[in-house]
C-alpha cells in the first residue's frame, strides 16, 4: 500500500500524508508562538483589569486615590507628613514613592556593581584570554545565572550582610547596598553574555586594520572594538536592569524591607516586587489594598517592558551598525 | 545513522512514550485513590508550621492510612484557604476576625469552629550582648512607633535602635500591632522580615536590634522580661506565666475548621489536644493547654 518513492536526496521515503503532516506541524508551531504572545497579552490584560479600579472605582477611592499614592501622608497627628507605605492600618497609607525609590536604589547598586565585573570579564574573554581559558570562563560565569535567587538571598542575608556591617558599621545591617550587591551578582551573567557576544561580533577586519596602523592591543580595544560594540554593551546593561528591578527573592531576604523615603544607599529599602510578594498572600480579594498591589504590578510590568524594549533596540542597532559597515 | 536506524529509533521512542504515559497514568490514579482516602490539608500561621508538622508526622506514624499536609504562609493565608475551601484546618496565631468568619459562612455556608491547641508567649528579643534587661509595654510601643530611637532612651547604651518586625500578612504582626501598638502604626523605619526564624537570625547578628516572635524559636538571642506598665511586675514568657496568662503577651494558638469537625479531622483534633499531642507542643517549645481549658469552643453565630 505504502508508496515508498525516493526523494531527491536519497533513501528517505515520502509517505502519503506527509505533506498534510507538514502543514499541521507548521500550524502547531506557529500556534505555540502565538500562544506565548497571547499569554503575555492576557497577563497584561488581567493585571490591568485588577489594577484599573485604583483609577476608576469610587469604592477604592474612599480609601486611596492616585494622587494620595504620590503625595506625603499624615503618619500620626502632630508629626510632619511623609511618604509612607502602611497598608495594614486603621487609616491605610499607600504612598508609592518609597517603593519606587527602593526599587531604583537596589537596581542602581546592582548595575554599578555588576557592570565593571561583567564588562571586564567580557573584554578579557573576548580580546585577551587564550582560547582554552576563554572556553572555561564563559560557562563558569554563565553558571552564576543558574544559582537560585533564594540561595543568593540567603547568602546575602547571612554572610554578606555581616561582612558589610563589620566593615562599615552602618545602622541597618540589611540595606540597599547589601541587596544591590547580591542582585548585582545575579545580573553579572546577563550583562556578561550579551556584552561578550557584542564584542565578539565586531569583525576581525576592524582589529586587523587598527593593528596594522600600529595600535597596541589595548588601544585597539579602547578605540575600535569597544566603540563598535557599545550598543550591545548598553543592551546588556539595560536587560540586566530589567532583570534586577523585577527580582524579588533576593531583595526580600537581603534588604530589610522597610519602606523608608530616603536617599542614602545604607538605609533599608522596600521594593515594588517585594511588596507584592509579601502582601498579596494575605490581602482580601477585591479590597483597595488588593487593587493597589495589582497597580504596582502593572507599573512594574510597564517599567520592565520598556526597559527590555530599549535593550532590544540597542541590540538591533548593534546588528545594523556591524552588518552595515562590514557589508 | 542509516535510515533504518532512524526509523527504529522512532518506533522505539513511541513505545517508550507509551510506557511513560502508562506509568504516569497509573501513578496519577494511585494518587487520586489515596487522596480520596483520608487526606487532611492544614495551612496557616508560620509560627505554628513546625508544631503542625510535628503533629502531622506523629499522627501519620500512628495512623498510616491518613495523609496530612501542613504548609505555612501566615495566619491570613491559612484563613483565606479555609474561606475558599482549599484547607481543612486553618492554623492561626491570632483569633479569627468576625469579618473572616462571615466570609466562611457566605462562601461555604458553614460556621467556623475555633479550637485552642496550645499557648505561646510572644517573646521580645534583643542581641545577646545588649545590656538592657527589661522593658515595659509602653516603652515597647514607643520604640516600635519611632518615639524612642536610641537605646539610651530606655536606659541602655548610646546606640540607635534597629527595629525588626514581621510582614503584615503574619498573625504575629497582627497580634503585636493590636496588643503592643494598640492598633497604631509601626514606625516607617521598621524592617519587616519573612518569618520568625529570619528575625531571630537578624537579631542574633545585630547588636542594636530588637525583634519579636514566638518563644519556640528563641535560640541565640536574649529574651527580655516584659511588664504591662511601670507599676507591674516584669515577667518572662515562662510556662507558668503564660499558662496563667500573667505574661502580658501570652496568646493562644488556634486551629479553625469550617463546620463541626468530623471523621478523621475530629480524630486528629482530639489526638492533638490529648496527652500525646500536647507533649509535642512542649517538645516544639510552646506551652500545653492548662488542664482546665475546655478543648473546643464553639463560635457564636
Amino acid at each position: 500500500m505504502t508508496d515508498y518513492r525516493k526523494s531527491d536526496w536519497g533513501q528517505f521515503p515520502i509517505r502519503p500524508g506527509d505533506r498534510r503532516r507538514d502543514v499541521w506541524m507548521g500550524r502547531l508551531i506557529s500556534l505555540t508562538a502565538l500562544g506565548a504572545i497571547a499569554a503575555i497579552v492576557l497577563i497584561f490584560v488581567f493585571i490591568g483589569r485588577e489594577a484599573l479600579p485604583v483609577i476608576t472605582s469610587p469604592d477604592v477611592h474612599q480609601e486611596v486615590t492616585v494622587s494620595q499614592m504620590v503625595s506625603k501622608l499624615e503618619f500620626r497627628p502632630g508629626k510632619p507628613k511623609m511618604y509612607i507605605w502602611q497598608p495594614v492600618s486603621e487609616t491605610p497609607k499607600y504612598s508609592l514613592a518609597p517603593l519606587l525609590l527602593g526599587s531604583f536604589k537596589a537596581t542602581l547598586v546592582a548595575i554599578l556593581f555588576a557592570t565593571p565585573f561583567a564588562l571586564g570579564a567580557a573584554l578579557y574573554s573576548s580580546e585577551f584570554a587564550p582560547r582554552r581559558i576563554r572556553e572555561s570562563i564563559k560557562p563558569v560565569i554563565e553558571m552564576l545565572a543558574g544559582i537560585p535567587s533564594v540561595v543568593m538571598g540567603f547568602f546575602a542575608l547571612i554572610i554578606l550582610a555581616s561582612v558589610l556591617q563589620n566593615l562599615t558599621g552602618w545602622k541597618f545591617r540589611l540595606n540597599a547596598t547589601n541587596a544591590g550587591i547580591a542582585l548585582g551578582i545575579a545580573v553579572i551573567p546577563i550583562i556578561y553574555t550579551i556584552a561578550e557576544e557584542a564584542l565578539r561580533a565586531v569583525p576581525r577586519s576592524y582589529r586587523e586594520a587598527a593593528q596594522s596602523l600600529g595600535a597596541s592591543s589595548w588601544a585597539t580595544v579602547r578605540r575600535v572594538v569597544l566603540p563598535a560594540a557599545a550598543p550591545g554593551i548598553f543592551a546588556g546593561v539595560t536587560l540586566g536592569f530589567g532583570r534586577a528591578i523585577g527580582e524579588t527573592m533576593i531583595v526580600l531576604m537581603a534588604s530589610g524591607n522597610a519602606a523608608i523615603w530616603s536617599l542614602p544607599l545604607t538605609d533599608s529599602i522596600r521594593t515594588m516586587s517585594v511588596t507584592i510578594a509579601a502582601e498579596l498572600g494575605e490581602v482580601v480579594n477585591g479590597s483597595p489594598h488588593y487593587h493597589v498591589l495589582f497597580f504596582i504590578g502593572a507599573l512594574l510590568f510597564v517599567l520592565t517592558f520598556f526597559v527590555n524594549l530599549l535593550g532590544e533596540w540597542y541590540v538591533g542597532r548593534l546588528r545594523r551598525r556591524l552588518s552595515g559597515s562590514a557589508g | 545513522m542509516t535510515l533504518q536506524q532512524i526509523l527504529n529509533y522512532e518506533t522505539e521512542r513511541k513505545t517508550k512514550m507509551k510506557r511513560v504515559l502508562t506509568v504516569l497514568g497509573v501513578t496519577l490514579l494511585a494518587a487520586a485513590v489515596s487522596m480520596a482516602g483520608k487526606s487532611i490539608t492544614i495551612k496557616g500561621s508560620d509560627t505554628m508550621v513546625i508544631l503542625g508538622q510535628r503533629w502531622a508526622e506523629a499522627y501519620m506514624k500512628a495512623h498510616p492510612a491518613t495523609i496530612i499536609q501542613v504548609t505555612g504562609g501566615g495566619s491570613g493565608t491559612g484563613i483565606a484557604a479555609l474561606i475558599n475551601g482549599s484547607a481543612d484546618i486553618a492554623e492561626a496565631s491570632r483569633p479569627m476576625k468576625d469579618k473572616e468568619k462571615d466570609q466562611v459562612r457566605q462562601k461555604r455556608g458553614l460556621d467556623v469552629v475555633e479550637i485552642a491547641t496550645a499557648l505561646d508567649g510572644l517573646a521580645i528579643y534583643v542581641h545577646s550582648g545588649n545590656p538592657i534587661s527589661k522593658l515595659t509595654l509602653p516603652q515597647l510601643k514607643q520604640i516600635y512607633q519611632g518615639d524612642i530611637t536610641n537605646w539610651k532612651g530606655v536606659g541602655g547604651p548610646d546606640r540607635e535602635i534597629v527595629l525588626y518586625s514581621r510582614e503584615n500578612n503574619s498573625g504575629t504582626y497582627a497580634y503585636f500591632k493590636e496588643h503592643v501598638l494598640k492598633d497604631e502604626d509601626f514606625s516607617p523605619q521598621c524592617q519587616t522580615l519573612p518569618g520568625t526564624a529570619a528575625i531571630i537570625n537578624a537579631v542574633s547578628k545585630d547588636p542594636a536590634a530588637i525583634g519579636y516572635g514566638g518563644i519556640g524559636y528563641s535560640k541565640g538571642v536574649k529574651v527580655l522580661p516584659i511588664a504591662r506598665d511601670d507599676q507591674s511586675e516584669f515577667l518572662e514568657p515562662t510556662e507558668a506565666n503564660v499558662n496563667a496568662m500573667k505574661y502580658p503577651l501570652a496568646r493562644y494558638l488556634y486551629w479553625y475548621t469550617a463546620g463541626a469537625p468530623d471523621g478523621e479531622i475530629k480524630k486528629l483534633i482530639d489526638w492533638a489536644l490529648g496527652p500525646d499531642g500536647q507533649k509535642i507542643v512542649t517538645d516544639v517549645g510552646y506551652y500545653p493547654l492548662p488542664k482546665e481549658t475546655t478543648p473546643e469552643k464553639k463560635m457564636q453565630k
